[in-house]
């Protein structure tokens, strides 16, 4: 009966109310993901719109410094927008379009996903109202603002720790209130199937465009992928197409927080268990009781208590490896790709950043690995001068 | 089918309040239970509190928030429901989210519930295409894992009252739980899909907080749940509110008649 099983992990965990809702917009997917038209409009709103291919830029000066493996970068940062959110939300909303529906919702963490949000539905000339948790929006003021110009409406969620667990939790609730000509672009690989697929097959762009730059440059696969992971989109964009490459490693950089041996975590597979929350079976930062664990991160685009279905699957079968990233290695890798290589990543795409300066020394400089850039920091900046003890002021 | 929310049903219309354990203590929620029971609840729905229930609306998130705030943990509810049955044999049903009887162990979970006497479960976040996982269970211990049905079920709804079990929880409106000022779904059209397919009893919940409303809803179907009207209640009165909650409960099962 269960459908979108990852392993065990994945399915339909929603209320009644939004069960024909899940089952038409899987049924829009599948009719129109080969559709050749939606196809075609899809890849030129991609590369027209969004500015693909995103670059794969050899970082020569890091490899130099680090001076193990050869580094490569693949610059989702570089994307109109600034993050890789955009790949799945222009995907998402064609076929909101093709499905009549003229409003979209949709959470938001570090804002990336709300801003690319907006700005496709300002393009589209859709309605569009923003769910942010108040923690967050005091956190990413500037991509609050953003939205605002792009014409949305953003809400501030107070429930919970208000930050982006309960952005999602608002927007769901949001969603059974108003169905008929709303959709909910999901901006990353979790909830209620048919969504942890849809916005994979949307990201998987990034590893299929990695691996032809990859044979165009180099004549070969790579040996490491790797990205940062919250819920996981950009991480599941960056592997899809290397699953079944048994050679390549597949890397995902959650963010530790203050330590995995604190509270102040958000790792979950490594601190998580498995349990049943937002949609899906999969792991999550729980209590004793299944209580859902109030999460801590410097980046508020990983702050988030569970990971995708298929990241679950992905562990469980021992196919990608899951590391822990904390606050301070994370903000040291901000500072470090800006010096050395002139690029400023966003502080959830510095999990991954501050993960490859611990690895690639210990490689054989005969090896490759390539970096997802998920964003570009510009929103960080303030909050990593904070975070240094200065305050900025426009 | 569990024998006692078979009988629930057989009073007339049934009118089934929702409270939230522990909201504001489990002393207050057993005291509650014997109130509600006195003043013609003929089944009671005991929330376990959750902390993030994305059903709830922001009366029944607060009342959540209040109960683990005041260390309630699904053992205590066990042990207040075990302390209940020695005095009271309302019938009972649990209601709360998937993760807290899935993290509980789902056997566990519903072995002990069916020790201390409860008589089913409704999980909000598992529609029919999950139940199964949880419903063998239930059925193996003799509990009820109630079905629910939505104003978007449209064609869905033979197929969940085919195989629900107890009772059949119609969700009157779109959204979350909470008062409203007016229901204008039809509800009735809904009752009668179930109808046609099984003789359950359907209660209709979701925005009912007055006796008019309630009535209506009676009507047409076999009972009506009232949970964000009752937890007001709990937070405007606090310890207080046996009182009033017992006079609301008597005023709503009179209309109902």
């Amino acid at each position: 009966m269960s459908k979108g099983r990852f392993g065990k992990h994945g399915g339909q965990y929603i209320p009644e109310t939004l069960m024909n809702a899940v089952m038409e917009l899987e049924e829009a997917y599948e009719k129109y993901k080969d559709d050749p038209e939606f196809v075609r409009e899809l890849t030129d709103m991609l590369n027209d719109y969004a500015g693909r291919p995103s670059r794969l830029y050899y970082a020569e000066r890091m490899t130099e410094d680090l001076g193990g493996a050869k580094v490569y970068l693949k610059r989702e940062d570089l994307n109109h927008t600034g993050a890789h959110k955009i790949n799945n939300v222009i995907g998402q909303m064609l076929l909101a379009k093709r499905m009549g529906k003229t409003r979209v919702i949709a959470e938001t963490g570090a804002g990336q996903h709300g801003v690319a949000t907006a700005t496709v539905a300002a393009m589209m000339g859709m309605e569009c109202e923003i769910f942010m948790g108040k923690e967050d929006i005091e956190r990413q003021a500037l991509n609050v603002y953003r939205m605002k110009l792009l014409g949305a409406k953003v809400h501030s969620v107070t429930s919970g720790t208000g930050t982006l667990k309960d952005a999602v939790s608002e927007t769901m609730r949001e969603w059974t209130k108003r169905i008929e000509d709303t959709h909910y672009v999901l901006g990353s690989v979790m909830g209620p199937h048919p969504f942890p697929t849809i916005v994979r097959d949307f990201q998987a762009v990034i590893s299929k465009e990695i691996k032809e730059q990859m044979l165009e440059k180099e004549g070969r696969l790579p040996d490491v992928v790797m990205a940062c992971v919250g819920g996981g989109s950009n991480a599941i964009g960056t592997f899809y197409h290397f699953i079944e490459d048994e050679g390549v490693r597949l890397i995902g950089c959650e963010a530790a927080g203050r330590g995995i041996h604190t509270k102040e975590t958000a790792a979950t597979i490594n601190v998580g268990k498995l349990g049943i929350f937002h949609g899906m079976k999969s792991y999550f930062c729980q209590d004793e009781y299944g209580q859902i664990a109030p999460v801590y991160s410097i980046s508020a685009g990983l702050d988030y208590p569970g990971i995708g279905p298929e990241h679950a699957d992905l562990y469980d079968r021992g196919r990608a490896e899951y590391v822990a990233i904390t606050d301070d290695e994370a903000v040291e890798a901000f500072e470090y790709l800006a010096k050395v290589e002139g690029i400023i990543p966003a502080i959830e795409s510095s999990h991954a950043v501050a993960y490859a300066r611990k690895i690639v020394p210990t490689l054989p400089k005969d090896q490759i690995v390539v970096v997802t850039i998920s964003g570009r920091g510009d929103k960080d900046v303030a909050a990593i001068a904070r975070y240094r003890g200065e305050n900025l002021y426009e | 089918m569990n024998k006692k929310i078979q009988k629930a049903f057989q009073n007339g219309k049934a009118f089934i309040p929702f409270i939230t354990a522990g909201d504001p203590s489990l002393e207050v929620t057993e005291q509650l239970v014997y109130e509600m029971e006195t003043a013609g609840a003929d089944l009671i729905e005991l929330g376990i509190p959750f902390s993030d229930p994305t059903a709830e609306g922001p009366v029944i998130q607060a009342a959540n928030i209040r109960a683990l705030s005041g260390g309630v943990t699904t053992d205590k509810v066990f042990e207040m429901v075990e302390r209940i049955r020695k005095k009271s044999q309302v019938p009972l049903v649990f209601m709360t989210y998937a993760n807290v009887v899935f993290s509980y162990g789902i056997e566990r979970f519903v072995k002990r519930s069916a020790e201390v006497g409860m008589d089913g479960l409704i999980l909000p976040d598992i529609p029919y295409e999950e139940k199964e996982e949880f419903d063998e269970v239930c059925r193996k211990y003799g509990l009820d894992l109630i079905s629910l049905i939505a104003p978007t079920s449209h064609d869905r709804i033979r197929m969940v009252a085919k195989e629900a079990q107890g009772f059949v929880y119609c969700v009157s409106s779109l959204g979350v739980t909470g008062t409203r000022s007016e229901i204008t779904t039809d509800v009735d059209a809904m009752v009668k899909l179930v109808k046609e397919v099984s003789d359950i009893p359907v209660a209709v919940g979701f925005g009912i907080s007055n006796p008019e409303t309630a009535k209506k809803m009676a009507e047409v179907s076999d009972g009506a749940i009232v949970g964000s009207a009752i937890v007001k209640l709990c937070a405007k009165y606090g310890e207080d509110c046996v009182g009033p909650v017992g006079d609301f409960v008597r005023e709503m099962k009179m209309a109902i008649g």
